[in-house]
């Protein structure tokens, strides 16, 4: 049932598809999304993925990134910016 | 300004009899070193018939996905000033409606973060402040939200909502936009800050047909004030237009595009069950013809400018609804929608572009709706609706 897997735990777990797929492939919000409830089955809800994403944001291990549609990447200098 | 600014093709933009955006930077650049780069970037690019601007997407502030625009110098050893120069949305009010104070207090927190520059409003509809350095993104949103101000959308989120001046200073308005636009800004603060779309989506909203906020060609979900009863119709009023020499035959009447209006001496006559609400007789007739009683708004969605694909105009999907407060029924649309895109859209495409991928009748299955006759541009040609009796019958 949703809620058996702990916000915190989730964010942990998101942060290791991101971290993973770093410089591979763009995550978005729906990826990771998919990607959880493909792992925990029912185990969690839509609503506990998007907590998760807003606690890995305002925890600063992730930022938002833009490729045309959102990502959600690690934390990088801009390359732009040199 | 000091002489060594030598910009003699922006020079060129003050001659003529309109205000020059050229002339303003002008004023600024004495003190803001980022202007005279500004100026001096942009001349180079004039020369050379080319910009230098690199984009950017990682800059921000802490926790949100949107709102700021990184913007850099492709050329920053010759013009540091502009190293840096993103630019920041900033969450407009409803119908843009400033105080004195609160102006002052926007140019305040800008004058001392960012070059100063802005742009009243972009087409999204936000306050733009143009030109600013990361160091300075995290103070300036500190500023802004202290005082009651928030960023605006950006990127692949919900982008800032706008609507027009509505009943604050319109008489055609059908509903509340200022109240509904704003009620959908707070309702929606994941989907406007934490970015988990496949592309923008925009809303408008217009208080009646006239679509002062372009509802129909610029938003993915337009909200478009319409009533469902008669116009009404001060004979008085007709007939001191027909005294005072205005042609209402030649200018209006002859004008409506169904033919439904007549005038009987001094009388007007409407054929109400034949009226599109184009509107044309009430904007030349106000003081005599005025919206109906009953009021909603009809929703369209869809619409996009040519981008990736084709220019689209919105389509009903909605006839009528009724705009009221808590606005329940709209955030339970707009959540089947949401929910919808996130199921079966692909990165970079518009929820008008998914739409016309998979189908309106897949789409309307999918969001919970009834296909209707006014979602059917021309019978039996509409490739996306299929009519089940039909072919059973075949
Ligand atoms: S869209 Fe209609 S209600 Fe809104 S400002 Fe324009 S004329 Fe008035
Ligand atoms: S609103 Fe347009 S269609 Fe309706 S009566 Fe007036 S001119 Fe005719």
């Amino acid at each position: 049932m949703a809620g058996e897997i702990s916000v915190e735990q989730l964010a942990d777990e998101m942060y290791g598809v991101v971290a993973e797929n770093a410089g591979m492939k763009k995550m978005k919000a729906g990826d990771l999304t998919k990607a959880m409830i493909a792992k925990f089955g029912d185990q969690v809800s839509k609503q506990d993925c998007k907590s998760a994403i807003k606690l890995l944001i305002d925890s600063g291990r992730c930022v938002y990134g833009y490729y045309g549609g959102s990502s959600i990447e690690l934390p990088r200098t801009e390359g732009a910016a040199n | 300004m000091s002489d060594d600014l030598k910009i003699p093709l922006l020079d060129e933009l003050e001659k003529g009899p309109w205000p020059s955006f050229v002339k303003d930077l002008k004023t600024l650049a004495p003190k803001k070193p980022m202007v005279r780069d500004l100026l001096r970037q942009l001349e180079k690019s004039y020369q050379d018939k080319r910009g230098y601007w690199k984009h950017g997407g990682l800059v921000g502030v802490l926790g949100y996905g949107g709102g700021v625009i990184g913007r850099y110098s492709a050329l920053p050893d010759e013009f540091p000033g502009v190293s840096h120069f993103h630019t920041i949305r900033v969450h407009q009010p409803s119908g843009w409606f400033y105080t004195s104070e609160a102006l002052n207090e926007l140019m305040d927190i800008w004058d001392a973060h960012g070059s100063g520059l802005l742009n009243m409003h972009g087409s999204t509809g936000d306050l733009v402040f143009l030109g600013t350095v990361t160091d300075e993104l995290e103070p300036t949103f500190r500023d802004l939200t202290a005082r009651d101000w928030d960023l605006g959308g950006s990127g692949s989120d919900l982008r800032t909502p706008s609507c027009c001046v509505g009943p604050a200073r319109c008489e055609n308005a059908c509903y509340d936009t200022l109240e509904l636009v704003d009620n959908l800004a707070h309702r929606f603060q994941d989907e406007l800050h934490r970015p988990m779309f496949n592309y923008k989506f925009k809303i408008k909203a217009a208080g009646c047909p006239n679509d002062c906020v372009a509802a129909i060609a610029r938003s993915d979900f337009g909200i478009i004030g319409i009533w469902k009863d008669n116009i009404q119709v001060d004979q008085a009023a007709v007939a001191e237009y027909v005294d005072s020499g205005f042609n209402v035959k030649e200018f209006v009447v002859d004008n409506c595009p169904t033919g439904c209006m007549s005038l009987e001496g001094k009388e007007l006559k409407i054929d109400d069950s034949n009226c599109v609400k184009c509107m044309h007789c009430i904007n030349l007739m106000s003081k005599a013809l005025s919206v109906g009683k009953e009021r909603g708004a009809a929703l369209v969605m869809g619409a996009k400018a040519p981008i990736v694909e084709g220019a689209l105009l919105g389509s009903v999907i909605i006839p009528f609804m009724e705009i009221e407060e808590p606005f329940e029924e709209m955030h339970d649309l707009l959540e089947r929608i949401f929910e919808f895109w996130d199921e079966y859209g692909k990165a970079r495409e518009r929820i008008g572009e998914c739409i016309e991928r998979i189908g309106l009748a897949s789409f309307l299955e999918q969001i919970e709706l009834e296909p209707l006759p006014q979602m059917v541009t021309q019978p039996r040609d509409n490739p996306y609706i299929f009519y089940e009796e039909y072919y059973e019958e075949e």
